[in-house]
């Protein structure tokens, strides 16, 4: 008899089955949250009109412009310098597309546009105890409130167009509890690298997972989606946290989140969302927060990751040979001796209010190091009000760096910003993949104070010494 | 919509690299297109070409013809990384129509499925079987879920049972969606997500 213990992952897959799954067919899993942007977009549309159909619920459908935009601002006729007539020409087809289905668009001229996984919580589109899916595997960042969100390909991207539904066999259930607390200086990007390395590249293939304990309680909201954005770095398809106080705070009061007393309601029932004490897991591992320093990468694949300062691994495999040659890095030797060109602090994992404080209060007072590109571009036109209502721009500008308007940017470096052939940046994003900054460009993810603390140091660098002497001046 | 697949004899292309990620089967500054067709070119864009954009003649992709090379064999942990669709597309415009591994991402499989491309994981000696035969005949049957070759015993292998009845009876999935309204209405109505006016 299955236990009547369920966990959260299972009650929210059971609150959206249309249809239960059986040996020759998928379950068929409701949509509530659908977020659209340019980039795996443009196909799925053309599919469902070829069919001569309009999406069925734009109401429940989101989009923005995020990956292709320039961060660069428009000249004086107002253009906007795209990296390709490619590039506006997949623009402006999805505002083409959301005006013909009565999609709510967040373009250029909206105060809301963002990189798609940074606007739809602020927004309070995000909601725990829903589905929420993306064109984009990166949708694991919306788990941090408790819903189910995952990436899907543009194909289902039409499935979900069309039918607001998704084929779906159910995953298995994984839970890292992450016992202990991070210390000072140590955030949750350095937690999901030290996670990812524990996991392994691959290891989370299969599940959805679910993180709990003491140091995921103890995380801010922003913190619990940088953890969770990198769930797919460990190859798992989402990573869900159990909504608390913390999660309610952070939703009252935003946009599409109910007011007044049926914000009551909404809470009480997001917060029976968490797992049922004892219910049972397919998996389980268990990790100490406490002992996570600074972590960085020194290969090409997100779990090839070590504290800053330590040596890294000798080689192990043709794929770790590989790794090191690209990178020009060595088995034995530590990271920090080799000069960076580039450092990059944004993205959909650092590209928040937080990541950008956290960045400034090394930055503050400090200049970059002579030589070295700095491109700050946070994560949405709010993040970007704040930042500068607070002063940071200046801090970052004052300091050396770039401040840029929000998208992807160099993450994913498919708008014009890139880093050139044989370049090595330290980067705030979520993949170090050989040429994912750029052709023959070389990555080194880590934290925004990392990253900040590496580019005035000019190479990879721990930035506790530099935080506390920031609070000490 | 895919053509049908029911069974492919077709020589491997080998690609013994471990992990590779979508980012080198489809690089993202070609992703700002708005078709499907003509990714093929950019298949492994950075391993392929050289600094000039000339071609590199000793990689596989540009050392055979992809007609009869229909099937890559690729080292294991294939297509992690993006959900990027992309990426399937770009693998079938140069002409594969299966990827044999011994554990390629899950979006990726189901992303390539959808458009007729058939990711096989098998065990580890197979695989290295593979890997060392470059060019090998290889007959993937689709019905009987299982890969014949001159040399070596029979390989079973499994699809996901919706998938592969889709493949073999050439059914389109969001059709088959889109039958399912009524069951989606029900939905709607008993959870009270009907849309506001
Ligand atoms: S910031 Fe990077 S990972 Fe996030 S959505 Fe954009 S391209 Fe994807």
């Amino acid at each position: 008899m299955p236990s009547p213990k369920r966990t959260m992952f299972d009650k929210v897959w059971q609150a959206h089955v249309v249809s239960p799954e059986t040996a020759e067919t998928p379950a068929i899993l409701y949509v509530d949250l659908h977020l659209v942007h340019e980039v795996t977009s443009p196909q799925a549309f053309s599919e469902i009109e070829a069919r001569g159909i309009k999406a069925r619920r734009p109401d429940r459908t989101f989009a923005t412009l995020d990956h292709s935009t320039p961060t660069l601002p428009p000249d004086a006729q107002g253009r906007r310098p795209y990296v390709t007539h490619d590039a506006e020409e997949q623009v402006a087809t999805l505002v083409r597309n959301c005006a013909a289905h009565g999609i709510t668009l967040a373009g250029w001229d909206s105060a809301d546009r963002g990189i798609v996984h940074v606007m739809a919580p602020e927004l309070g589109l995000t909601q725990p105890g829903s589905v929420v899916v993306c064109g984009d595997s990166h949708t694991a960042t919306h788990g941090a409130f408790g819903a189910l969100a995952f990436g899907i390909g543009t194909s289902e991207v039409a499935h979900v167009l069309a039918t607001q539904c998704l084929l779906q066999r159910k995953p298995k259930t994984l839970l890292v509890e992450i016992g202990g607390r991070l210390s000072a200086g140590v955030s949750a990007k350095d937690l999901a690298l030290a996670m990812i390395a524990a996991l392994g590249f691959g290891g989370g293939a299969g599940f959805v997972i679910e993180y709990a304990g003491e140091a995921v309680r103890a995380l801010d909201m922003e913190s619990r989606m940088t953890l969770c954005n990198m769930t797919i770095e460990a190859g798992a398809r989402a990573g869900m946290i159990a909504p608390d106080e913390k999660t309610i705070e952070y939703l009252r009061g935003r946009r599409h989140i109910p007011r007044s007393d049926a914000f009551d309601k909404s809470a009480e029932a997001w917060l029976a969302f968490a797992s049922d004490p004892g219910a049972p897991y397919d998996s389980e591992i268990r990790l100490d927060a406490s002992g996570v320093a600074p972590m960085a990468t020194w290969g090409t694949t997100p779990d090839a990751s070590a504290p800053i300062g330590a040596l890294i691994p000798a080689p192990q495999s043709d794929s770790d040979h590989k790794a090191l040659a690209y990178m020009g890095f060595a088995g034995g030797a530590a990271t920090t001796g080799h000069p960076i060109d580039i450092v990059f602090i944004g993205s959909c994992t650092n590209g928040r209010i937080s990541d950008l404080r956290a960045a400034a209060s090394v930055l503050r007072g400090r200049r970059v190091k002579a030589g070295i590109r700095v491109l700050v571009a946070p994560g949405s036109e709010a993040v970007r009000r704040e930042a500068e209502a607070e002063g940071l721009d200046r801090i970052f500008t004052d300091a050396g760096a770039e401040w840029r308007l929000p998208g992807c940017s160099m993450c994913i470096a498919m708008n014009g910003d890139f880093a050139p052939p044989g370049s090595l940046t330290v980067s705030t994003s979520n993949r170090n993949f050989e040429g994912r900054q750029g052709k023959g460009a070389r990555t080194i993810l880590a934290s925004p104070a990392t990253a900040a603390a590496s580019a005035v140091a000019g190479v990879l660098s721990d930035p506790r010494p530099f935080l506390a002497e920031a609070a000490h001046a | 919509m895919p053509d049908p697949f029911r069974a492919l004899t077709s020589r491997t292309m080998v690609l013994p690299q471990a992990s590779i990620d979508t980012d080198q089967i489809i690089p993202a500054r070609f992703l700002t297109t708005t078709s499907r067709k003509g990714l093929g070119k950019h298949a492994f864009q950075d391993w392929r070409y050289d600094a000039t954009g000339a071609p590199i003649a000793e990689f596989a992709l540009n050392a055979v013809d992809p007609a009869d090379h229909r099937i890559l064999v690729a080292g294991e942990n294939f297509a992690c990384g993006s959900s990027r669709e992309h990426a399937p597309w770009a693998l079938l415009d140069y002409g594969f129509r299966a990827i044999i591994s011994t554990s390629i991402a899950d979006i990726f499989t189901s992303n390539a499925l959808k458009n007729g491309l058939l990711p096989i994981e098998v065990d580890a000696a197979t695989h290295a079987a593979l890997l060392e035969r470059p060019g090998y005949e290889v007959t993937i049957d689709l019905e009987q879920c299982e890969l014949r070759f001159a040399n070596l015993a029979p390989v079973a292998f499994r699809v996901e049972a919706f998938a592969r009845h889709c493949l073999l009876e050439g059914v389109d999935p969001l059709g088959w969606l889109l039958e399912q309204t009524p069951a989606i209405l029900a939905h709607e109505t008993a959870h009270h997500l009907e849309r506001t006016p």
